[in-house]
């Protein structure tokens, strides 16, 4: 599962690599690991009795956040500028690109140390840096695993989760020209001593934004590794990026999400390093730009609207049986798994992503996990009948003529027991056919069709039923 | 756009009256390929007193449509169904997967109260008899090794999983088998198994490993479509050919 990193507008599916999301792709490590952190973390989330009243606390109010998110922005702009922070909007990512770019300019900068951030995924912001003779670093172990493998994370909080120990120590041996050893310890050494020198060196520090508090004007950083910190306070000049749906009203709201998170996220009570960042260093810049890069379109979609609580956590994507199978390139763009099918087709638009929401048995472990209390299943197949009418890869005439017979069919007692008499002479014929066409071959592949009984019920209902009276 | 809705299943409904009859949902699949399971069904819920009745004019709830994205279309079906059944104050279902549907999504298909409120009075049969009967023994003798696998749909929609598993143990003789992973999809998935055939078998093959590591001889649910897929796995395999897939229906009246 090798790939060269892909720098693109919107969603292009990594077809050839991943079968366009209808076979398993991932490897087996990454299957196990998601499930045992899916478990692990389920098992610290059912030892607090009151899990789901934190749930229920942050849906409402991640709801009135999202229901406000007019004048919550505008409150924590005020209250940011107040401090001499510099607010800065962005519509796309491009404009977000641009800022970034007239700051770098502004103050010089020839490199760049980033803590993690999916926002600038999306921003493709590594590429612009990198276009425009600015050297952009990444800190987060994973994500600095998956900037040297020249890859995209497969996952949004393990960025590296599909790559073990020994293929990072002949990573690092490659590129890094260090002996090979696959001792985490160790690794972890060589990646401290290579970042150390980065952090002194760089002019600008690039970090997300967890939460964007609009009372107090406070960005939240969380991470474990200390790289979030150094980036965020080492160079002169530190640019957060954040997402408008990230506002959270009140800072008294802030430690039911801490508590969420981390949980939900790696099963750790809480992270590391909580960094509650209100203004600027004495000497030093602080800019935060705020973008939408498509959001408003879930804005637009009152059933969708839910899926602006996410925060992030991951515990979809490891709950998630289909994204353990494909891993997280199969989705095609910045958010695999199931948070990624219900808001990708949103943010890139349903042409490119139309068949994301149709990658789940919709079993719904999705929607149990997630701290926010998404309805992602349910939103699952609300995108699913928006992408069958709308242009979109899944919107197909001869799909639509299915149902459309399958709907006539189904209306009325005679026209159902001759689908019946069809379906039933289908399969006991279907064993003479020297191949299986279509979705019949689907499902033969490694299934036995079922037997095919004597009459059906109808028959033993008019002989029986009318002994079917209590005693 | 479609008004969305939840329902809360039964929380201000007037509770079962003795001798009210009860209106059986067998969904098409199980009509056609497993009428045993219908049968059962009819004969579970004839012994604990409740009287039954068929309405011959019903076919399928439309749930493969809604699920394939085709609303428009389930919408008829869903209409057909309505008024095949508003007549009736209890429906009961064999699975899980179908009660959902009426239950939950019945509503983000048409909000109209008239519709809302029929796919409200569908039960799932465990259901039924568990908590709205309150029955935990059927009285049945099944001597085999048994494990269980419940329907995501069934679980996570409707909140079933007590009802089944409190009636499996009852049976005489039936040795329970825990399943490792028992919360875990089995890929049926409907349209999905054939939509998406290789990460649908994929997960298959992981179920069946785990029905293997569990040593049952049987397996049961509520959910038969699941079944029907991993049953089709199991059978494919001469190693796993012997595991049985069995309706939980068909298990309470054995032996009585």
């Amino acid at each position: 599962m090798m790939s060269e990193t892909h720098y693109i507008h919107g969603a292009e599916f990594l077809k050839k690599l991943t079968k366009g999301l209808a076979e398993p792709a991932g490897p087996k490590s990454l299957e196990v690991t998601a499930e045992r952190s899916s478990k692990h973390n389920r098992g610290i989330t059912a030892q607090i009795p009151y899990f789901e009243e934190w749930r229920q606390a942050a849906n409402d109010a991640k709801r009135y956040a999202i229901a406000n998110l007019d004048k919550l922005l505008v409150e924590f702009e005020r209250n940011l500028t107040a401090r001499g922070v510099t607010v800065l909007w962005a519509q796309d990512a491009e404009e977000a690109n641009r800022h970034v770019l007239e700051i770098a300019r502004q103050h010089e900068v020839k490199s760049v140390v980033k803590s993690k951030s999916m926002l600038s995924e999306e921003m493709e912001l590594n590429h612009v840096l990198s276009a425009a003779g600015i050297k952009p670093v990444e800190t987060d172990l994973g994500e600095y695993i998956v900037q040297l493998a020249e890859q995209r994370p497969v996952h949004i909080v393990t960025p590296a989760l599909h790559m073990s120990a020994a293929d990072v120590g002949r990573l690092f041996a490659e590129k890094l020209g260090e002996p090979f050893t696959e001792e985490h310890e160790k690794l972890t050494d060589v990646a401290r001593r290579h970042l150390r020198d980065e952090y002194l060196r760089a002019e600008m520090g690039i970090s997300g934004c967890n939460f964007g508090v609009a009372d107090t004007g406070t960005i939240v950083v969380v991470e474990n590794e200390g790289n979030a910190g150094l980036s965020t306070a080492t160079p002169p000049v530190h640019v957060a990026i954040m997402g408008i749906e990230k506002i959270l009203p009140k800072i008294d709201y802030l430690p039911t999400f801490l508590n969420l998170l981390g949980r939900s996220g790696t099963g750790q009570k809480l992270t590391t390093y909580t960094h509650l960042i209100n203004g600027p260093v004495p000497g030093k810049k602080l800019y935060v730009i705020i973008l939408d890069n498509g959001r408003s379109n879930i804005l637009k979609d009152p059933a969708a609207r839910a899926a602006l609580f996410c925060m992030r956590c991951g515990a979809c994507l490891n709950a998630c049986p289909v994204y353990r199978r494909t891993g997280g390139w199969a989705y095609g763009w910045v958010y695999p798994g199931p948070i990624g099918a219900i808001i990708t087709p949103h943010l890139v638009g349903m042409e490119q992503a139309g068949k994301l929401p149709f990658a789940s048995s919709l079993c719904g472990a999705c929607g149990e996990v997630c701290p926010a209390k998404i309805d992602i299943p349910h939103q699952l197949v609300h995108l699913r009948h928006r992408a069958v009418n709308e242009p979109s890869p899944m919107n197909s005439w001869t799909e639509r003529l299915t149902w459309r017979l399958f709907s006539w069919f189904m209306r009325g007692r005679k026209r159902y027991l001759l689908t019946m008499w069809a379906v039933r002479m289908g399969v006991r014929m279907s064993k003479f056919l020297p191949w299986h066409p279509g979705k019949l071959g689907a499902w033969t592949r490694g299934r036995a069709l079922p037997k095919v009984p004597g009459p059906d019920f109808r028959h033993w209902w008019r002989k029986n039923g009318s002994r079917m009276k209590p005693k | 756009m479609v008004k969305r809705t939840t329902f809360a299943p039964r929380q201000d409904d007037p509770p079962y009256k003795k001798g009210e009859p009860v209106a059986l949902f067998i969904p098409c699949y199980i009509d056609q390929f497993y009428p045993a399971i219908a049968q059962a069904t009819a004969e579970l819920l004839t012994r604990n007193g409740v009287p039954v009745v068929y309405p011959e004019d019903q076919t399928c709830c439309g749930q493969p449509a809604f699920n394939s994205g085709y609303w428009e279309e389930a919408k008829g079906v869903v209409h057909h169904f309505c008024d095949v059944f508003e007549k009736h104050r209890w429906i009961v279902c064999p699975s899980g997967s179908c009660t959902a549907m009426c239950r939950i999504f019945f509503g983000h298909v048409d909000p109209a109260d008239r519709i809302v409120g029929v796919g409200r009075r569908v039960f799932e049969l465990t259901e039924f008899l568990h908590d709205i009967l309150g029955v935990t023994d059927t009285g049945a003798t099944f001597p085999h090794k048994v494990t269980m696998h419940s329907g995501c749909h069934g679980r996570r929609e409707l909140g079933l999983f007590e009802a089944p598993m409190t009636l499996l143990r009852s049976v005489r003789g039936l040795t329970y088998c825990e399943l490792p992973n028992i919360e875990e999809c089995c890929g049926f998935g409907g349209t999905f198994s054939v939509k998406m055939p290789g990460i649908s078998l994929a997960m298959g093959r992981t179920k069946v490993e785990n029905i293997v590591r569990s040593e049952a001889e049987v397996v049961v649910s509520n959910d038969i479509s699941c079944m029907m897929h991993v049953g089709g796995i199991l059978r494919r395999d001469k190693a796993t050919e012997h595991i049985r897939t069995m309706h939980i229906a068909e298990v309470l009246t054995a032996g009585t």
